[in-house]
C-alpha cells in the first residue's frame, strides 16, 4: 500500500511540473514527501486534484466510531467532492478477527459512518456508493495487531 | 444373510461434470483421538480382476474409520494372516491382538465397473454379523470404499457413518501476484479435490441445498456482494440477488424451498427470507443494529442468527410464525455464526473466551457452553449430517487450514491445503 502512495505521489510531481500549477494542500500521510512548488502559471481545474489526499481512514476493533484525525482529512475529502461529478466508493474492510459475515456487516457499518459523515458536510449522497469486502481483502497479511490495524479501514476509492 | 447393494450413480455425475485438479488436495492429519477407540482389522481385499487396482480399497476404509476417532485400524504389519472370506478367520489368532472387528472382502470387476462384497466379523461374539455389497463404476473405488466403511462404522458404533459425504469450501491462492479465489468440491477426507468455479475476486458463504444438488454463496464479481446459486451437477448457475448494499449468508430451509440471507437495502443488515418458487423477499427482523448469519432449526419454523442489538455479538433465535426474537447465548462477549445439530439440540458457533477465538457448542435447553477447540482464530463451523463432528477453518502459522473436531470434543484432526489458503468448509447433507 506504501509504495502505492508513493508513486502515487511521484505521479503527481511530474503533473505538477508539466501543468506548472500550485498547491498548498497538505499531504497527512505518513509517507512524508516534499512537493515542490513550482513556477506560478494559474491552472485551476488542474489545482483541485493536484495534491491527493490520504484516501483511507482507520478504525479501532470492532469499531465504527470516526476518530479525530479522520474527521479532519473527511472534511477535506468533502470539499473537494462537493460539487464534483462522478460517484465515489467507500470501500469498507474488517480485520480477520471474528467470523466473516458479520466482519462484511461491520465494514459496512465503517463505511456508512464515513458515508454519513461525508453527507453531513454537504456532499451529495448519491454520489457516494458504500460497498463491504469484510476481511476478505486485507491491505495487509499476518496476525500481528499493526497488520490487523492496517486492515481496519476505509478506502475512499 | 443381508445383502445390499448401493448405487453411486449421482457422484458419478458429479465426477464427469467436475475436472479433478491434482495439485488441490488436502491432506489428513490425526491430532488426537478417543480414548479407547475399538480395534478393528480390515484385511486387504482380494481382486479377482487382471492389473493393479487404482485405489487400495481397505485401506482407505481403514483412513475413514480411524478419521472417526472412535476405531483404531489394526495395522497391516500386525495382521498374521490376510483372510479373504468369514470363513478364513482365525478367531484365536485375532483375538491375541486384540482385535474386536475383522473385515474381509472381494473385489470383483464387472461391466463398467466394480463389485466389492465385504464381510463384518466379530472376534469376541465369533460370529459374522454381515456380508454387504456396494457397486461403483471404473472411477469410483473411492466411494465404493465410503460405502462400505458408513457400513461398517454404523454396525460397529450404532451411529450413521458419513464418510461418502463432501464438502465445499474456498480457497485463495495467488496467481501472477493477484490474489485468485475458488470454489472447492472435495471428498470430506480431502481426497479428490476440484474446482467448482473460479473468480478474481472474492467468493464467500457456501451452502449445500438439503438435496445436495446446489450450493449457494456469496460473490463479489459484480463488483459488489450479490447471491448466487449453482447446480453441481449441470453446472447451472443463477444470481438471486442484486441489492444495493450487503447480500450476504445464504442458507437453505430444512426443505430446500426457501433461502434465509442478510441485505441491508434497508440501510442496515437484516434477516429475509426469499422463497424460491415465488421469487418473494420477506423481511423477517426490524433492528437498526447488526443481524447476519441466519441457519434454520431443523423443524424449519425458527432461525438462529447473530446480532449485535445488545451491545456485542450473541445469538438469537427467531420463531417464524410470530416474529418474537429470544436471546440464546450468555456466555462470554462474542458468540456468532450459529449452526445447529441435526437433532435441533446442540448449537455450534464461533465463541471468544479470553480474547482467542474458538468453536464451541451449547445443549439450547440448558445452555451449557463447551469449548471444543484449542487452535487460533477459529471460524466457519459446519456440521457433518450425522452431528458426530464438525469441520471448520483455523489459522496454522498464516496459512489457513481446515480442521475437525467431534462434537464431543474427544477426536480432532487437520486437512491442510497444499496449495494456497483454505477456509469456510461446507459439510454436505446425505446424497440420499
Amino acid at each position: 500500500m506504501f509504495k502505492s502512495v508513493k508513486t502515487g505521489l511521484g505521479l503527481v510531481c511530474v503533473l505538477a511540473v508539466t501543468a506548472g500549477c500550485s498547491s498548498t494542500d497538505t499531504d497527512d500521510s505518513a509517507n512524508q514527501q516534499v512537493v515542490t512548488p513550482p513556477p506560478v502559471v494559474e491552472d485551476t481545474t488542474a489545482t483541485e486534484t493536484a495534491v491527493p489526499l490520504d484516501n483511507v481512514v482507520y478504525f479501532d476493533f470492532d469499531q465504527s466510531l470516526l476518530k479525530p484525525s479522520t474527521r479532519e482529512l473527511l472534511i477535506k475529502h468533502a470539499d473537494r467532492m462537493r460539487g464534483a461529478a462522478g460517484t465515489v466508493r467507500l470501500e469498507g474492510h474488517a480485520d480477520e478477527l471474528g467470523t466473516r459475515e458479520y466482519n462484511l456487516a461491520l465494514g459496512e457499518r465503517r463505511a456508512n459512518a464515513v458515508r454519513d459523515f461525508l453527507v453531513l458536510q454537504g456532499v451529495n449522497a448519491a454520489n457516494l456508493e458504500v460497498i463491504s469486502y469484510g476481511e476478505e481483502r486485507p491491505a495487509q497479511e499476518g496476525s500481528s495487531e499493526s497488520a490487523r490495524a492496517m486492515n481496519r479501514r476505509v478506502v475512499i476509492n | 444373510m443381508m445383502k445390499k447393494t448401493v448405487s453411486l450413480m449421482f457422484a458419478a455425475l458429479l465426477g464427469c461434470v467436475l475436472a479433478v485438479s491434482a495439485h488441490a488436495q488436502l491432506v489428513v492429519e490425526i491430532d488426537d483421538g478417543n480414548d479407547n477407540p475399538t480395534p478393528v482389522a480390515v484385511v486387504p481385499f482380494e481382486w479377482s480382476g487382471s492389473g493393479v487396482l487404482a485405489e487400495d480399497v481397505s485401506s482407505i476404509i481403514s483412513a475413514d474409520l480411524r478419521r472417526s476417532g472412535l476405531i483404531a485400524p489394526v495395522p497391516r504389519d500386525d495382521m498374521l494372516s490376510f483372510p479373504k472370506t468369514p470363513e478364513q478367520v482365525s478367531f484365536r489368532d485375532w483375538r491375541m491382538l486384540g482385535t474386536e472387528y475383522v473385515v474381509t472382502g472381494r473385489m470383483q470387476p464387472q461391466a463398467n465397473g466394480y463389485l466389492l462384497s465385504f464381510d463384518l466379523v466379530n472376534i469376541f461374539g465369533q460370529r459374522k454379523m454381515f456380508t454387504k455389497q456396494v457397486t461403483g463404476g471404473a472411477n469410483q473405488l473411492r466411494d465404493i470404499a465410503h460405502r462400505a466403511a458408513d457400513e461398517i462404522f454404523e454396525a460397529i458404533t450404532g451411529i450413521r457413518g458419513a464418510f461418502g459425504t463432501q464438502m465445499v469450501y474456498v480457497q485463495e491462492t495467488q496467481r501472477g501476484g493477484q490474489p485468485s479465489y475458488a470454489l472447492m468440491l472435495s471428498d470430506i477426507d480431502g481426497a479428490r479435490a476440484r474446482q467448482i468455479r473460479r473468480f478474481s475476486a472474492p467468493v464467500m458463504s457456501p451452502s449445500w441445498s438439503p438435496n445436495g444438488q446446489e450450493v449457494a454463496y456469496v460473490s463479489f464479481e459484480t463488483g459488489r456482494p450479490a447471491i448466487f446459486r449453482e447446480n453441481l451437477r449441470t453446472g447451472a448457475r443463477q444470481q438471486l440477488t442484486n441489492f444495493k448494499g450487503l447480500n450476504s449468508s445464504p442458507t437453505f430451509s430444512p426443505d430446500g424451498s426457501k433461502l434465509a440471507m442478510v441485505l441491508s437495502k434497508d440501510g442496515n443488515p437484516e434477516i429475509y427470507v426469499l422463497d424460491l418458487a415465488t421469487g418473494r423477499f420477506t423481511r423477517m427482523t426490524r433492528h437498526f443494529s447488526i443481524d447476519t448469519e441466519p441457519n434454520w432449526m431443523p423443524d424449519g419454523k425458527s432461525l438462529v442468527f447473530t446480532s449485535d442489538r445488545g451491545g456485542k455479538p450473541q445469538i438469537y433465535q427467531l420463531t417464524l410464525a410470530t416474529g418474537q426474537v429470544d436471546r440464546l447465548t450468555f456466555d462470554g462477549d462474542y458468540n456468532a455464526r450459529p449452526r445447529v445439530s441435526p437433532d435441533g439440540k446442540t448449537l455450534v458457533m464461533v465463541h471468544r473466551s479470553r480474547g482467542v477465538f474458538t468453536i464451541a457448542t451449547m445443549d439450547i435447553v440448558s445452555g451449557r457452553m463447551r469449548v471444543l477447540t484449542e487452535t487460533r482464530l477459529d471460524e466457519s463451523p459446519s456440521i457433518a449430517p450425522n452431528g458426530a463432528m464438525l469441520m471448520y477453518a483455523t489459522k496454522r502459522g498464516n496459512k489457513g487450514i481446515l480442521a475437525a473436531v467431534s462434537l464431543d470434543a474427544g477426536v480432532k484432526y487437520s486437512l491442510p491445503s497444499q496449495q494456497g489458503n483454505v477456509r469456510e468448509p461446507a459439510w454436505s447433507p446425505y446424497f440420499d
